[in-house]
């Protein structure tokens, strides 16, 4: 019981400390209490004075703020119209897979479909554009970021959409909607009027967590955003890598930046929403019965297919590329398929695979344990999950990773460590954790604590009860938690680089490295198998329940 | 408190120091690397030079007990970096890098700050057959070698041109300007501070300057402005003739080939006579593709090896460094359908079993001869290279 | 003998329940009030699974023992509740198995739980996924899965509301009689005084 009662103050350690020892990493050195030799010492005066900073900040924000806008606009559309259809239930099916994709996988997909040379051009060439070479367009890594803001809204669409369904099944959203229909509305008037409102305040903080991440990506920006120059992210990235070392400095103050920039953005949106909530309410109670939104319907429909068709899509064209033979601009397959590449680089996808299985399985189960131990320790005491506790939970996924890495690298240098494999996965935790809890803790909750009380009536100890009773009877929910954290570890690029010194290979760092290089062929061959890493864990969750309890009809309602 | 840190840190280099390998005694580098693992630290986004990486690394394993470990990265800089913070922190041995594929700039830097290993390059025992007389393999971009560094490949810059659509060689900066301006969007380069596309800057210079003289002198801000004018004369004209009018650029050198095989572009630059060979062999490149150079000559260099000073295995970085320079290695990595990088042998200097393993190399359809390739002109002093893509990111980098 | 001394619960300056009361043996005390009126918080501060928000005083004494600091599961206190709450992921003989205490082989555990199922008429369950059982069925699992851990006393929360009419008059007498041959003090809580007339015992309004 004293063990576990320390549970949830090592877990918020794990989760914090090392984003605070970061941000102190990249805020010493403004002060000085960082130096390098020959180093400026006014590193933020650096920063301003280049040229491309006001540009990279704007694109950092439009990118960010505009894909956020864009998934969420999505998100509302599609359930305003399509709740409860049929549509909606094949979409969530067809979308669930697509949240674990890795982004480095998804932004691969996406490029190899939209480039003048990708698949659509070959679709519609020459017979319908008349193109026999590739327009000399601007569409990927176009100045204004356009590719990179469509990239992270068509990838932060399925999180947004699957976290407003669970949100959804917790709000009495059917009868109210039935209320409002008889009172004459129509049904995406009155879902907005009447079921928004509420969802909004249970999907903010996840909304959040997106613009935090849109801002400041790196892999996604790396592949499919502007470089002259750059978003911020993808400038901090290069000063903390340039050849002249001096520049890391300069990386750290960008990074301090790119922290204010969030920051200010996240204030902007929340005075948005009082102002929209405001704006929302005037038209609520108008009393105006909005009878046009239903003519919306076919919108939501073709957006929410082009969204899952683009990544889907992609991901097939990565497996084309994989098996291709030669394949020339404008075939719309190649000239032939072959397991050459396989060949060239399967032997060399087995180390790495190694590696990103064992750190993601590590990762996972510690997580797993200090997640089962915290809400353990939580329903023993009887106390429920806070908004405060929420906060706490969400606060690493809001700090972008790009703003406290750099730092974390150098602290770990200073207190002599060495990078390695364990650095990797203690990175891993502050962001598989939360993704842990977050999915673990509403089943939870929700257990029918009375099988507690009945089993200890029986003479069951607590312990007795967590592990012969309440961890069996939500071995589902358990696992999908633990899928859900592989596959967050699986795409983490940032960390396992920085942490990891660069010696430590999963699939992400040699894919997103790989991409440097633009052999489409490899790029497939490790963009599927990255994504297998992250969607089989998903298939094995849904299967050993159903296989370990075959004959138990009343574990899987 | 920050100066006793100083102090020891000063302390624990000195002992570490003693404690590295002695080059010249061979027979104990060599005992010392059986069974260390050597992190060689590379560039990871070619798919060949990982590939030739592995192969050495079968090789030294079998052959020497090394195990081998690329680290692949995605900027040479980010294993400089690394030394770097170790020194800082006064981690003075047991370093994350044991070997770094480098030159040029990253060089420069390094030995300035004091954070190499050596002098050992030429205490190798396959030294002996480098040819130090004919390639430049003992200055980097001017920069005296010292030992510091052991070269393991040449390379000379080429370009490779699509047949099928440009009828004969463009040999001076002139005709390929001439030739974008009649078909526009048809050619980029790597956008520097990638080294390809810092590579492209200097070629352009040296071919349109009349002062080459003044490039082998760190340059100042008024020889800069002087010598590199023509440079950017040249460039306002022909950015708005690139491929997406300049306003995107391809990141890597690799990249290149992926627009010419989708027939975005129909000429790039390499800085590697076997790639396009090695390409074409890959499904990477059309069949139709060549190389040439440039009437006035292409620049080249040397890649090389070097060691970092508190490197955790520096006999087995030292092994491995001198397996490459092996005939055996040589004559490996010169076949187009491993890797197809010049040797830095000198053939004279061999026995006549292994230059018969170089001659029976098949260079490949897309190869020029070393006769075709011509004498390589010599790297512009590194400060050249820092201004230009400064400069160039100025101008052109953010819009 | 179950003995309720001067049980007082409280949220805040609200009195919730109060009950001063001796049941004894083979005795059904009997609680009734409307819903909301505190007859369930009274009975989870029997079994020690009060809220942490209500404050409790005074004393429960089962057997001469005092239990009111005492975990739950070391009160030996049975409970059942309107729902059977079997577990899901086992099967009906591997409920009876979690209930009956430690000891005994394999074999003999194994028999003990086929008579205890044979004495409700259950035969041959041992394997059944609970799932797949109707609800009166379900009820006698869960008591005997009760009885089998060898109460001292037992608590029934409203035990009987799922159970349509004919059904629940077979299963209270059922539970009424073995308690009495077992010789159990019983509390009840429920709205429904069909129930209070079949326990027969003493009666407390609350609320």
């Amino acid at each position: 019981m004293t063990l576990l009662a320390w549970v949830p103050r090592l877990t918020l350690a794990a989760m914090l400390l090392p984003v605070a020892a970061g941000l102190w990493g990249v805020f010493a050195p403004l002060f000085g209490f960082i130096t390098l030799n020959g180093a400026s010492a006014a590193p933020m005066a650096d920063v301003l004075a280049w040229p491309g900073l006001p540009r990279a900040a704007w694109l950092s924000v439009v990118t960010g703020v505009g894909s956020t806008l864009i998934a969420l606009g999505l998100v509302i559309l599609i359930l305003s119209q399509l709740h409860g259809s049929r549509a909606l239930m094949w979409l969530r099916r067809a979308l669930s897979p697509l949240l674990s994709v890795p982004h480095a996988s998804a932004a691969f997909g996406l490029a190899f479909m939209i480039a003048p040379s990708g698949w659509i051009a070959r679709a519609v060439s020459p017979w319908l554009t008349g193109w026999d070479r590739p327009p000399d367009l601007l569409i990927l890594n176009d100045p204004a970021g356009i590719a990179l803001t469509l990239g992270l809204a068509v990838k932060e669409m399925p999180f947004l959409l699957l976290i407003a369904l669970a949100a959804l099944a917790q709000t009495d959203a059917i009868r109210s909607l039935a209320v409002a229909r008889s009172l004459g509305h129509s049904g995406a008037g009155a879902w907005l009027k009447v079921v928004l409102p509420r969802l909004y305040g249970q999907i903010r903080l996840p909304v959040y967590v997106v613009l935090a991440y849109a801002m400041t990506a790196v892999d996604m920006a790396l592949i499919l955003g502007p470089t002259t120059p750059s978003t911020l992210s993808v400038q901090i990235l290069r000063w903390m890598s340039d050849p002249d070392l001096t520049l890391r400095l300069q990386g750290a103050a960008g990074a301090v930046i790119q922290l204010a920039l969030v920051i200010a953005a996240l204030a902007a949106w929340f005075l948005a929403e009082k102002l929209v909530g405001k704006l929302g309410l005037l038209w609520i109670t108008s009393g105006t019965r909005s009878p046009w939104l239903p003519a919306l319907r076919p919108l939501a429909i073709a957006a929410a297919a082009t969204s899952a068709i683009a990544v889907l899509g992609g991901l097939a064209s990565l497996a084309v590329w994989s098996f291709a033979a030669r394949w020339q601009f404008p075939d719309a397959l190649p000239e032939a398929l072959t397991t050459r590449t396989l060949d060239r680089f399967l032997p060399q996808l087995g180390a790495p695979l190694a590696e990103t299985a064992l750190i993601a399985t590590t990762t996972t189960l510690i997580a797993l344990i200090l997640c089962i131990g915290c809400l353990e320790a939580g329903y023993r005491k009887r106390k429920p999950l806070e908004g405060r506790v929420m906060w706490l939970v969400y606060l690493p996924l809001l700090i972008p990773q790009i703003a406290f890495l750099p730092g974390l690298q150098v602290l770990l240098i200073s207190g002599g460590l060495t990078m390695g494999r364990w650095v990797v996965i203690l990175s891993h935790l502050v962001f598989v954790i939360p993704y842990i809890f977050l999915s673990l803790s509403d089943p939870w909750q929700a257990w029918n604590t009375r099988h507690a009380t009945v089993a200890h009536a029986l003479g069951a100890s607590p312990t007795r009860v967590l592990f012969a009773i309440r961890l069996p009877m939500l071995l589902a929910p358990i696992l999908t938690a633990a899928a859900v954290g592989f596959a967050v570890s699986v795409g983490q690029y940032l960390p396992t680089l920085l942490a990891g010194g660069g010696r430590i290979a999963t699939l992400t760092t040699e894919a997103v490295a790989l991409a440097s290089g633009g052999d489409r062929r490899a790029i497939g061959v490790y963009g599927i198998a990255l994504t297998l890493a992250a969607l089989l864990p998903f298939a094995l969750a849904l299967a050993l329940p159903r296989i370990l309890y075959a004959n138990r009809r009343g574990t899987h309602p | 408190m920050k100066r006793m840190l100083t102090a020891l840190s000063a302390a624990l280099f000195a002992t570490t120091a003693m404690a590295q390998p002695d080059p010249s005694n061979w027979d104990a580098v060599l005992k010392e690397a059986n069974g260390q693992t050597v992190y060689w630290n590379a560039w990871g986004g070619s798919t060949t030079t990982n590939d030739f990486i592995a192969w050495v690394g079968d090789r030294v394993a079998e052959e020497y007990g090394v195990t081998l470990e690329h680290v692949k990265l995605t900027d040479t800089a980010d294993a400089v970096a690394r030394v770097l913070a170790e020194q800082q922190a006064g981690k003075n041995e047991g370093g994350a890098v044991d070997i770094i594929w480098i030159n040029g700039a990253n060089f420069a830097s390094m030995k300035r700050q004091d954070l190499l290993f050596g002098p050992f390059a030429e205490q190798l025992p396959n030294w002996q057959f480098v040819d130090v007389d004919g390639k430049t393999v003992q200055t980097d971009f001017t920069v005296p070698t010292e030992g510091y560094e052991s070269p393991w490949a040449m390379a000379q810059v080429v370009f490779m041109y699509d047949t099928a659509d440009i009828e004969a060689p463009l040999t001076s900066m002139d005709a390929i300007l001439e030739w974008s301006t009649a078909h526009p969007g048809r050619f980029t380069y790597p956008q520097p501070p990638d080294f390809l596309g810092a590579t492209f800057l200097k070629q352009a210079l040296l071919d349109l300057t009349d002062d080459a003289a003044a490039l082998s002198q760190e340059a100042t801000p008024e020889t800069f402005a002087k010598v590199s004018a023509p440079l950017w004369d040249y460039l306002n004209t022909l950015t708005p003739t690139l491929w997406r009018e300049g306003k995107a650029y391809p990141q890597t050198g690799p990249q290149q080939l992926q627009l010419i095989n989708d027939g975005e572009i129909d000429l790039a630059i390499s800085f590697s006579p076997g790639e396009a060979s090695t390409a074409i062999a890959n499904f990477q490149l059309p069949e139709t593709v060549r190389t040439y150079v440039l009437d006035k000559g292409t620049l080249g260099n040397a890649s090389y090896l070097a060691i970092p000073y508190n490197a955790n295995a520096a006999a087995g970085a030292m092994v491995i460094a001198n397996f490459i320079l092996s005939p055996e290695a040589q004559a490996h990595g010169l076949d187009p359908l491993n890797l197809g990088y010049g040797t830095v042998l000198d053939m004279a200097k061999l026995s006549d079993d292994q230059r018969a393993a170089f001659d029976q190399i098949e260079l490949g359809v897309a190869t020029l001869t070393p006769a075709q390739l011509g004498t390589a002109l010599p790297e512009p002093h590194p400060s050249w290279m820092t201004m230009l893509t400064e400069e160039w990111t100025k101008r052109y980098g953010v819009q | 003998m179950l003995h309720l001394q001067n049980l007082t619960i409280t949220l805040g300056q609200r009195l919730i329940a109060q009950v001063d009361t001796t049941v004894h043996g083979g005795e059904v005390l009997t609680i009734m009030g409307p819903s909301g009126s505190g007859k369930s918080t009274l009975l989870a501060a029997i079994t020690g699974t009060l809220d942490p928000a209500f404050a409790q005083q005074g004393r429960i004494i089962l057997d001469g023992q005092d239990i009111t600091a005492l975990p739950t599961e070391a009160r030996r206190i049975g409970i059942l509740f309107q729902d059977d709450l079997l577990f899901p992921h086992l099967s009906v003989g591997q409920n009876l198995a979690f209930g009956l205490p430690k000891g005994g082989n394999r074999k003999e555990r194994h028999k003990t739980i086929e008579t205890a199922l044979r004495d409700v008429g259950l035969q041959g369950f041992a394997n059944r996924d609970p799932a797949t059982l109707s609800g009166g069925q379900k009820a006698r699992v869960a008591l005997m899965r009760m009885l089998l851990s060898q109460p001292k006393a037992l608590l029934l929360d409203e035990a009987f509301s799922g159970l349509d009419a004919d059904l629940r008059e077979q299963i209270r007498a059922l539970v009424f009689t073995r308690a009495r041959v077992q010789n159990l003090p019983v509390v009840m809580v429920t709205h429904d005084p069909a129930d209070a007339e079949a326990a027969a015992g003493p009666v407390i309004h609350i609320g």
